[in-house]
């Protein structure tokens, strides 16, 4: 399909490419120094790829402890450490990295601009963030205090006073885990304000806002929402270190501190979190959907009219996360229906989709095959979630198994399954090959089933009545079986992230040469050779509609026509 | 589907996007503000709920001397603004020292109040529940006035050095947005601490 690509006049550099010369050590300063968004998209994704099997591998871990009753894989200690370490690395260290990654890999491409709004801000927020990770895990070494061995933070990610306390909490485990995450928030507020600036400010000629492809104005809403998000959880843990530094007490309960008040500032960034990353998995979507079926995006005011809603709704839902602390029951009335209120802008995008595959001539590559997946995984996952935000219900099954289940269906069923579909549809933009599509069905396929294994049964397990974070379980409970499936099922999973990482690499080397344009796609960062160069286009492009390579490849029949 | 590269029309009109430094800096006060929020949501709720004393009804006095230089600093930051737009640049250097004046007026008198709350009431952050939420909140804020002087301070180096002319009246500007938003900040831990909680 490389043949069809007709790039816009002047946009694509005809001279040749300089060959790089240099000594390996040249080669890493300059990946070192670089303020280029490119370089650095790819050391965000490289850093949550390391960190996802980092991740990966402590959930196999827990699940290898799960899988027999009375099982002593792990002990009770490395266990609460462990299943902290997982949640926490995959919501900082993987989730935002990779959001952040993409946007910046993608957005000056996709608006036309040479690069981010501020390049050297950029650099910083990735190394401030990158060394944020490494102190959250440098813990498992440092953090031993009193015991004098490594004590990586132990109290679950949501990390509820008063056991952060120094009183519960001695040596510095919770130290790292707050000082970590405050430092790596600061890097984080910098590239959501970075991306503003530049989707607002660096749009090329033309690109009015209702021109602007749909992962850059998804970037654009996630953005805004991280900078309300993550400054509560900031907030929070300067409080934290002041409690446990300077002898202060807000979540002190003996000096007329409050619990409930972390939890509530937790969850003030805990639940808009969920949607700052599952906003990014929507932005894949709507760029992979509409090119594999051959259709321009259905509903386009509504699909930001939706996003923006979302943004706003998920600011007001937090307390969902706090039915069984005792709420009274207008605040539980108001968080069940605000909490449901989500469900319409969701609605809304999920029948977009549907119509825009609807007639369609659909090419079910693996991106494709991915976002078909995310489809379904992610429906089920709001409907759990509708279930859940019912407050009797939720009564019934907070903090059990069903929840985990519920929201690793979002985390994993929607954005993980996005992000594959996002690295398989722009590896040929960054790398200029192609991922190998063989290895790419053999990762999709046993992906998915690894995964159904293993969160359907989780659902079970904890309609049964397994609450979660417990190292270890009785025989007679009647949850062995079970257990043992989701367990194997984990097992298929990490196969098929094995096969991914091989991919990765194999396709690198060896991978069919992709061209500048491998799917037909319509948005700018297609317009400019793969790997694209420092400066992206020789010529700023023009556009004059959503979808300018399709004007381009179809003079006959522009887009412009309808959009006006 | 055709071979001939078509040339779209050109872009009608002007083409002009808002200044990214001033969207950015938009951005930085929209993520300040949830954090200040969070802390003045924390003060509120803490209000009357310290197990011991000191109370602020028996120790903090209302600083209406230094919150008139705060919010006056406003005023004369805006007339540095316009000097230097109109390339009047002595103005605008006078306008801009005047402004660190006030500034370092209202960080003294914080340092006067914090240490006859410290040396004379006793009250420190570790006291009670009031002593913690009264300063880091009001510490927060005074970090804000810190790094803003130390900004401003920087850009009045630069001008005594005769660095400044009016093409930086924009990228002054977005420091002037921070001041600003420094200020009224202000106002509302004024109105938290010494209105609502005394």
């Amino acid at each position: 399909m490389a043949e069809n690509s007709i790039p816009l006049p002047g946009s694509i550099d005809l001279a040749p490419a300089r060959e790089s010369g240099g000594t390996l050590l040249e080669w890493l300063h300059e990946w070192i120094v670089t303020v280029d968004h490119k370089r650095l998209g790819i050391l965000y994704i490289l850093y949550a790829t390391f960190f996802l099997l980092v991740g990966g591998a402590e959930a196999v871990a827990i699940r290898i402890q799960l899988a027999f009753p009375l099982n002593h894989f792990l002990s009770a200690q490395v266990y609460n450490r462990f299943f902290t370490m997982h949640g926490t690395t995959m919501v900082f260290l993987v989730g935002m990295t990779f959001v952040f990654g993409f946007a910046n890999y993608i957005i000056p491409l996709q608006i036309g601009a040479r690069d981010m709004a501020f390049p050297r801000l950029n650099a910083f927020s990735f190394w401030v963030t990158a060394f944020g990770g490494l102190l959250l895990y440098y813990s498992f070494l440092g953090g031993g205090g009193l015991y004098g061995v490594g004590n990586a933070p132990d109290v679950g990610w949501f990390a509820y006073a008063p056991l952060t306390a120094r009183a519960f909490s001695p040596g510095h485990a919770i130290d790292y885990w707050a000082l970590a995450l405050i430092v790596s928030g600061f890097g984080t507020v910098g590239t959501a304000i970075n991306v503003i600036a530049t989707v607002i400010s660096m749009r090329c000629k033309g690109m009015t806002m209702m021109r602007l492809p749909l992962f850059s104005w998804l970037l654009l809403v996630v953005s805004g929402l991280t900078l309300v998000t993550i400054t509560p959880l900031t907030a929070a843990q300067v409080m934290l270190v002041i409690d446990r530094y300077l002898g202060g007490h807000f979540f002190d309960t003996q000096a007329g501190g409050s619990a409930v008040v972390w939890m509530h500032f937790f969850w003030i960034f805990g639940h808009p979190e969920v949607y700052v990353l599952v906003l990014p998995a929507f932005a894949i979507a709507n760029e992979v959907i509409p090119v594999f079926s051959r259709k321009a995006i259905f509903g386009y005011p509504a699909m930001v009219a939706a996003s923006v809603g979302i943004a706003f709704v998920s600011l007001s839902v937090w307390a969902h996360h706090m039915f069984t602390i005792g709420m009274t029951s207008f605040s539980n009335t108001f968080f069940v229906l605000s909490t449901m209120l989500v469900g319409i802008p969701t609605g809304i995008k999920i029948f977009n989709w549907l119509a825009t595959i609807w007639g369609g001539k659909i090419r079910f590559a693996t991106p494709m095959l991915f976002c078909t997946a995310f489809l379904f995984q992610f429906l089920i996952a709001g409907l759990t979630g509708i279930m859940l935000a019912v407050a009797p219900w939720n009564w019934q099954l907070h903090n059990s198994y069903f929840v985990i289940a519920h929201f690793h269906y979002v985390l994993v069923g929607a954005i993980v399954f996005c992000i594959f579909a996002g690295f398989y549809y722009w590896y040929p933009k960054a790398t200029g090959r192609m991922l190998s599509e063989t290895l790419g069905k053999w990762h999709f396929w046993l992906f998915l089933i690894g995964f159904h294994i293993t969160f359907d049964t989780m659902h079970f397990v904890g309609i049964l009545g397994m609450p979660r974070s417990i190292y270890t379980y009785e025989p007679d409970r009647g949850w062995n079986t079970l257990n043992f499936v989701v367990s194997s099922g984990g097992i298929i999973q990490a196969i098929a992230v094995l096969i991914f990482g091989f991919n990765l690499v194999w396709s690198y080397f060896h991978g069919r040469v992709a061209g500048n344009d491998p799917w037909d796609a319509w948005t700018l960062e297609w317009n400019t050779t793969s790997p694209p160069p420092p400066y992206n286009f020789v010529q700023e492009p023009v556009v004059r509609s959503r979808r300018p390579l399709w004007d381009e490849k179809h003079p006959e029949d522009p887009d412009w026509g309808y959009e006006e | 589907m055709s071979a001939i590269p078509a040339i779209p029309p050109a872009y009608e009109g002007e083409w002009r996007t808002p200044y990214r430094g001033k969207v950015a800096m938009f951005g930085l006060i929209i993520g300040e503000s949830a954090i200040f929020t969070i802390f003045v949501v924390a003060y509120i709720f803490y209000i009357g709920k310290s197990l011991s004393g000191p109370t602020p009804q028996q120790v903090l006095e209302v600083p209406i001397f230094i919150t008139i230089c705060l919010l006056s600093s406003s005023f004369t930051i805006m007339l540095a603004e316009r000097a230097l737009a109109r390339n009047r640049l002595s103005g605008f250097a006078a306008w801009l020292g005047s402004t660190i004046c006030l500034g370092l007026i209202f960080l003294g008198g914080t340092a006067i109040e914090w240490h006859e709350l410290i040396f004379r009431d006793g009250l420190t952050i570790s006291t009670n529940l009031f002593g913690t939420t009264y300063y880091s909140l009001v510490g927060l804020h005074a970090t804000h006035v810190i790094i803003g002087l130390a900004m401003l301070s920087l850009v009045l180096v630069f001008a005594l050095a005769g660095r400044m002319g009016e093409q930086h009246a924009e990228r002054f500007a977005v420091l002037a947005m921070y001041w600003h938003f420094v200020d009224v900040v202000w106002v509302v831990v004024f109105t938290v601490v010494y209105i609502i909680g005394r």
